[in-house]
């Protein structure tokens, strides 16, 4: 089994990061890692340095905030940084005689989260009692779904780049344990001068989905790509919207090393992981930490570690000493969750009362990797280019635009939208809906360079003035700073002519054999023109000319 | 106010407790052992575990009377074991085959900031105050109240 791991994993990353972290360079690694990396599924044999090679083990568990009007079980407001304990009703305060009841909304986006993940929805699932005591946790226990959660066995499948270059991308897969949905905590402060912890309800009550992943990764890059993915799903059907920053998506590492061949090792628990980037980093430093102690003759303890995202490594957590005993026992104030399907659908019920899996399944949108497919095959795109475009929100809408008002072919527009367009936005930091330059200019833009009006190089002057937002028309720029192409073929001949009858050595080496030359001439033709030849009529031209 | 709800669970014998394999402190409700017919072997209330009793619910034995009333308590509960369960689905309330009522994701409540704070001993500009963090009981050896009155 470990084997298999290793196969599914991603031995050449791990091999580089262990090879630079560890410390020292190992003059006899290099045939130990050819070996390690080269076994798919065999027996990896023991380095020359005594020292086997290690296999990573990271599972995942990631809590959604549902996206919903009210609660989980209380009719308060679900609402990002509201005024402390302004949003608490009196079952979130746990005061006693208060009664939790299910949000029919939650339990849809529980199962369209379900079915987006390819899980069996279970008909009938069940709410349990997880006891613990802290302050964020008035009733000093949250209902959660233990015995039988709301779906089970599914799976996710995401992409990752091989070798840091967007070229070549494989696709790899992590099972889905189970989606549970379960209650949110308040939040605490904790004030350490004053040796008290002030504590907001706000959050209490609110629906999560918790999303468990079967550990079938193996660093933290393979970590971060698939909870982007899951972002990107969640997203897409709006069960959550999923941003990190600010606590609508939590993840949990659950993270170990063993030897090919030997048993699983111990893991801990990462906590406290506040983006992707931090994900991997996370992970990637504790597997390293884990190898270090352990090749240092140590042992690794079960237990629960912060990130520190300052010093960009794992500290164990004070709160989490000893193991947790939870003591789950039944809900006893919520009967069973039962769901329908088309077959087994109650005839005299009220509808407000059923949740239809089959209805919420017919209504799914497309998800991102079937929204990938339909841009490569409808545009003629690379699949790099449609993971591009689905990365960055609004960005897709934006190429379909600029492609419907362009004459300009897709495989040519997505190369202006991605190199161009996007690292602009990146470099001052903007979302595709606060780009200066709309569609609308984007494609008349194009439209200029694909009529040949303008040159490449002059486009991208454009676009450099149409970002200043100055409401200047693409066209207009060209004429103002005199970027037109020379559509005069006689004074481009002139100016031709001229270069040659100034170059003498090139012609001649030209003239000998020496094609490569004829490069320069072109570039001095563009200095004269000031970039305003169309360089491939310039060769033209200028071949014509030195073979009379 | 747990320890005063828990402390009269245990008087009127009505406090539900598996009971222990001797030397295992950890308690759980679990399925697995409760098809027995006889009542097991009494295993001792020791020490440890009435240390991880105090640890896990916040209870406070106080003195021999107290943890004499837990053992009776565990008697009491183990009389369950006479009953045959064989193939009977357990049951988790008496509710279970009511129907779960499904809410409407209306914002119906909230909005009680004053009323809530109303009950709080201490509160900072409308937090709630509670002690920092989680302090664990201190061990054993150093605690005053363990079986003070014994």
């Amino acid at each position: 089994m470990a084997a298999a791991v290793a196969a599914r994993g991603c031995g050449g990353v791990w091999r580089r990061v262990w090879q630079y972290g560890a410390g020292g360079p190992r003059p006899s690694s290099r045939g130990q890692w050819a070996a390690a990396s080269s076994a798919r599924g065999a027996v990896v044999p023991v380095g020359k340095s005594g020292l086997a090679p290690w296999v990573p083990v990271v599972g995942l568990e990631i809590h959604a905030q549902i996206s919903s009007n009210s609660k989980l079980f209380s009719g308060s407001q679900v609402q990002f940084a509201a005024p402390p304990n302004s949003l608490v009703s009196f079952f979130d305060a746990s005061l006693p005689g208060t009664l939790p009841v299910l949000n029919r909304r939650c339990v849809e986006a529980a199962v369209m989260t379900g079915l987006a993940l390819n899980c069996s929805i279970n008909k009938k699932s069940l709410f349990d009692r997880k006891h613990y005591f802290y302050a964020d946790l008035p009733a000093g226990y949250q209902i959660t779904q233990q015995r039988v959660p709301i779906a089970v066995n599914g799976s996710l499948s995401y992409s990752l780049c091989i070798d840091n270059k967007m070229s070549q991308m494989v696709t790899k897969t992590v099972r889905i344990k189970q989606i549970q949905l379960e209650q949110d905590s308040g939040k605490s402060l904790h004030d350490d001068t004053r040796s008290q912890t002030l504590v907001d309800l706000n959050r209490a009550g609110v629906g999560l989905m918790e999303v468990v992943m079967e550990p079938d990764m193996c660093c933290g890059e393979e970590a971060a790509a698939a909870v982007r993915e899951l972002q990107l799903i969640l997203q897409t059907l709006g069960s959550s919207q999923a941003v990190m920053a600010e606590g609508q998506l939590r993840v949990d590492a659950n993270v170990s090393v063993h030897h090919p061949g030997e048993p699983y090792g111990v893991r801990t628990e990462v906590k406290n992981i506040n983006s992707l980037r931090f994900l991997a980093k996370a992970v990637d430093y504790e597997i390293q930490r884990q190898i270090k102690e352990l090749e240092n003759g140590g042992t690794i303890l079960n237990e629960t570690r912060a990130f520190d995202s300052k010093l960009g490594c794992t500290v164990p957590m004070r709160d989490k000493e000893g193991k947790q005993d939870y003591r789950f026992m039944p809900e006893p104030n919520l009967p069973p969750l039962i769901l329908y399907d088309a077959k087994s659908l109650p005839a005299n019920m009220n509808h407000q009362q059923v949740v239809n899996i089959d209805w919420i399944h017919k209504r799914l949108p497309d998800l991102p990797s079937v929204t990938r497919a339909k841009l490569v095959e409808r545009y003629g795109i690379l699949p790099e280019h449609s993971f591009a475009l689905l990365n960055e929100d609004g960005l897709t809408e934006f190429f379909e635009n600029v492609v419907k008002q362009t004459q300009m072919k897709p495989k040519k527009v997505i190369g202006w939208i991605l190199n161009v367009l996007l690292s602009y936005l990146k470099q001052h930091s903007l979302t595709v809906k606060e780009s200066p330059v709309s569609s609308v200019l984007m494609a008349d833009l194009l439209n200029l360079l694909e009529k040949k009006e303008i040159s490449s190089t002059a486009a991208k002057q454009v676009f450099a003035e149409l970002w200043k937002g100055e409401g200047k028309t693409p066209l207009e720029i060209v004429k103002e700073k005199k970027l037109e192409l020379i559509q005069d073929q006689k004074e481009l001949e002139q100016i031709c002519q001229a270069v040659i009858d100034g170059q003498e050595n090139e012609v001649m080496a030209i003239k000998a054999g020496n094609l490569k030359v004829l490069n320069k001439l072109i570039g001095l033709v563009q200095r004269e023109t000031q970039g305003r030849s169309n360089p491939v009529l310039v060769k033209q031209l200028l071949e014509k000319k030195l073979s009379e | 106010m747990r320890l005063l709800s828990v402390a009269r669970c245990l008087r009127s014998g009505g406090l539900l407790l598996p009971p222990v394999p001797p030397g295992r402190a950890a308690l759980s409700v679990g399925r697995h052992d409760q098809q027995q017919q006889q009542p097991p072997p009494q295993p001792a209330v020791t020490v440890e575990v009435l240390d991880h009793l105090e640890q896990l619910a916040l209870v406070d034995f106080r003195d021999a009377e107290g943890v004499e009333r837990l053992r009776k308590a565990i008697q009491f509960a183990d009389l369950l074991h006479q009953v045959n369960t064989d193939g009977v689905e357990p049951m988790d309330s008496v509710l279970e085959d009511r129907c779960l009522y499904l809410r409407e994701d209306d914002v119906t409540e909230g909005n009680c900031t004053n009323e809530l704070l109303k009950n709080a001993r201490e509160k900072v500009e409308e937090y709630f105050v509670a002690p920092p963090g989680n302090i664990p009981l201190p061990k054993l050896e150093e605690r005053e109240t363990f079986l003070k009155g014994s």
